[in-house]
């Protein structure tokens, strides 16, 4: 196992530039998960990293060593694609065999056989052995192609999306487990998903990228909590942030087109400014400061969304278990003041 | 309303269109299962009668001459070897006392006695096994050497960054947009200038030339359908770009392979136009000596047709032993995983 280290990675394809100066670094043994939308650059940070393609500048260090230019075999590292790729004209064992038979280690069959039967059995796939690949499920498809990547002790795994064309049931009980697997073999983890509850329940640190930019680092607390950026702030979190133009006047904080007041804090704050607050920190109470009428009723049997209309702006907000609101009613709540998120014009986060 | 009606039978409750693809063989519509059975008819039917030709090849390569022209022809007759023993055996006619001196002879072998049937004398063997012998060596080696070259340009362009790709490829293709029989003269006149005139090599190198466009055109397309990511996986997995290659792109290719072969056979065992022109004795293939069969005294049909028979043989043999792979490979396209 090794940190890994970029440094200022920039990736052009001809006039499109899909990486511009990322850098970050992984520590040894840690779940690193990178977060963006589609289109976001974190397919090409793998690809750089498993040396598939190569930076237009900047350096990758394993440990401190320059892999610029060490072709993927000599890395020493995992890799397991969005579309499984399992080689199709082999059995399952020779799929998870194979890159312990390859020519840079040469491992002797004795000595595969163990370990095969090893990956198999923590991934639970050790009756599929003798199965063709081509006869399996997406499930089980993916649990070997992961095994394919822990069979071997490499320096980092690289996942790309592993979980994304999986079903609704299946990403949760393999997110668990991939996430098990991780803990107790400590191993370096660089994990890319459009999943920002992916992100969230796995991650040691997340980076989020847009644009070829990473824009953040940090835990999944930090990333949660404070968010760098607008874009961050919504990216993160089901249902998504409450996020509106808000203006101060005579020390009050009016959010635009609103009803919604509340008293400005003690922070030096621009005079227009966009406010976020998590569904989370609305809370109904009868004897909440502000006032609104329930337009939607979102019941999801662990908590109920409400959207709240205070003026002519929606509020989202959380409530656990099922609610008794109905459409129409007219309800009173509040908002917790000290988890507010205050951005710049410009999307960025104001330290208060 | 009225009272229950009593539970419909299945002809009443099932489908109202015949189901024609079921997986419960008991309940299939009858009109399905005439459909099924008319179209496996007229399949056989058809593929009779594109055999009618082959068989009577076989028939008559195991005719004598005289079952041959037989008027109405046979369909049954005592089968004789006549055919193979002329063409493979060069002969002379006998004179009447000839024959019968002959005939006397106790230690006559049984190529002989067959000889003897038809009034001739075998001189020694023909050149016509050589001539096969060519064919193989020729269609094999140039075979081999387009699907190999093929398969190695048809990789690089499918997965590498090749300045000016598009074209290349034209101008590969370009290749075979005039009749080759409109070169055969400048390439006399060239390949006797340089030595390659009636030579295995001058053939050999033609016909790979002839074949490498299509071979990579073709194989180009089955490499594109077999995702990168294989290959990457294996990349990663800790294989070079050329092991990556023989452990699984090839592989994956096996179909398109296998269907390349057979075409590039196909075109280099058939060609005529140039085997003539460019052989004379040493490197002359079997399709131009076919007809040259015809002309010593009267048409021998039988032996035609036994030089026919012997020619498709090797053909049939290696289509036969890929037909496996070649049956997705010709209607490659079609279907999709």
């Amino acid at each position: 196992m090794s940190q890994i280290a970029l440094h200022h990675i920039s990736k052009h394809f001809k006039d499109i530039t899909a990486l511009d100066d990322v850098s970050f670094t992984i520590q040894n043994g840690e779940f690193f998960v990178l977060l963006g939308p589609t289109g976001a650059g974190k397919t090409t940070t793998l690809r750089v990293i498993a040396g598939l393609e190569r930076q237009s500048e900047g350096d990758i260090l394993f440990d401190g060593q320059s892999m610029n230019g060490v072709p993927p075999a000599e890395r020493d590292i995992a890799f397991v694609f969005q579309q499984y790729s399992l080689y199709p004209t082999m059995s399952v064992y020779d799929n998870l065999a194979f890159p312990l038979r390859s020519p840079m280690r040469r491992t002797p069959e004795i000595e595969i056989k163990p370990r095969v039967e090893k990956a198999a059995e923590l991934l639970r796939i050790q009756h599929l052995l003798e199965r063709k690949t081509a006869r399996l499920s997406g499930g089980e498809m993916q649990r070997v192609s992961i095994g394919r990547a822990i069979v071997r002790n490499p320096r980092i795994f690289l996942m790309d999306e592993p979980l994304s064309n999986l079903d609704a049931k299946l990403r949760e009980s393999l997110r668990v487990e991939l996430k098990h697997i991780q803990k107790t073999q400590t191993s370096t983890t660089l994990f890319v998903t459009h999943d920002q509850i992916e992100a969230l329940t796995m991650a040691d640190r997340i980076g989020v990228l847009r644009e070829g930019k990473l824009i953040q680092v940090g835990t999944p607390t930090d990333i949660y909590d404070r968010p760098a950026t607008t874009f961050v702030a919504q990216l993160v979190g089901t249902p998504r942030i409450n996020l509106h133009k808000a203006f101060r006047e005579n020390g009050t904080l009016h959010v635009q087109e609103s009803t919604v007041q509340l008293p400005a804090p003690s922070g030096s704050l621009p005079a227009e400014f966009m406010l976020g607050i998590r569904p989370e920190d609305v809370l109904i109470a009868p004897d909440g400061a502000l006032s609104g009428e329930v337009v939607l009723v979102e019941p999801l049997g662990v908590e109920t969304v409400i959207h709240l209309r205070a003026g002519a702006q929606t509020f989202i907000c959380v409530v656990s278990g099922i609610s008794h609101y109905r459409l129409g009613d007219q309800v009173r709540f509040d908002v917790i003041r000290e988890r507010l998120h205050y951005f710049d014009s410009n999307g960025q986060r104001l330290a208060l | 309303m009225t009272a229950t009606t009593p539970r419909p039978t299945f002809e009443q409750s099932g489908p109202r269109l015949p189901v024609v693809e079921s997986i419960r063989v008991d309940r299939v519509h009858p009109r399905a299962r005439i459909a099924g059975s008319v179209r496996a008819t007229l399949a056989i039917i058809l593929s009779l009668i594109s055999l009618i030709p082959v068989f009577w090849i076989v028939l008559t390569a195991f005719k004598t001459p005289t079952d041959v022209t037989a008027i109405p022809p046979k369909l049954i007759f005592e089968p004789s070897l006549t055919g193979f023993v002329s063409l493979l055996s060069d002969m002379r006619l006998l004179s009447q006392a000839e024959q019968e001196e002959r005939s006397q002879q106790p230690d006559l072998s049984w190529v002989d006695q067959i000889a003897l049937q038809i009034g001739r004398a075998i001189n020694g063997p023909s050149q016509y096994a050589r001539q096969l012998g060519n064919s193989v060596i020729i269609a094999g080696t140039s075979t081999l050497l387009s699907v190999v070259l093929g398969l190695l340009s048809a990789y690089a362009f499918s997965r590498f960054n090749i300045p000016a790709k598009g074209d290349l490829l034209f101008f590969i293709l370009s290749t075979r947009m005039l009749p080759p029989v409109v070169v055969t003269i400048p390439i006399f006149l060239m390949y006797r200038s340089i030595g390659l005139h009636d030579t295995h090599f001058g053939l050999i190198m033609l016909y790979t030339v002839f074949n490498l466009s299509f071979s990579v055109w073709l194989l180009k397309g089955f490499i594109d359908e077999i995702p990168r990511e294989y290959e990457e996986a294996a990349l990663v997995d800790g294989y070079t770009r050329l092991q990556t290659f023989f452990r699984i792109v090839i592989p994956q290719a096996r179909t398109g392979i296998a269907a390349t072969t057979v075409f590039c056979l196909i075109f280099a065992w058939n060609e005529y136009a140039f085997a003539l022109m460019l052989t004379t004795q040493n490197a002359r293939t079997a399709p131009p000596s076919i007809p040259s069969i015809l002309g010593s005294g009267g048409i021998e049909w039988n032996t035609i047709a036994a030089g026919a028979l012997l020619f498709l043989i090797p053909v049939v043999i290696v289509t036969f032993a890929l037909r496996q792979h070649l049956l997705r490979g010709v209607t490659f396209g079609a279907v999709r995983k």
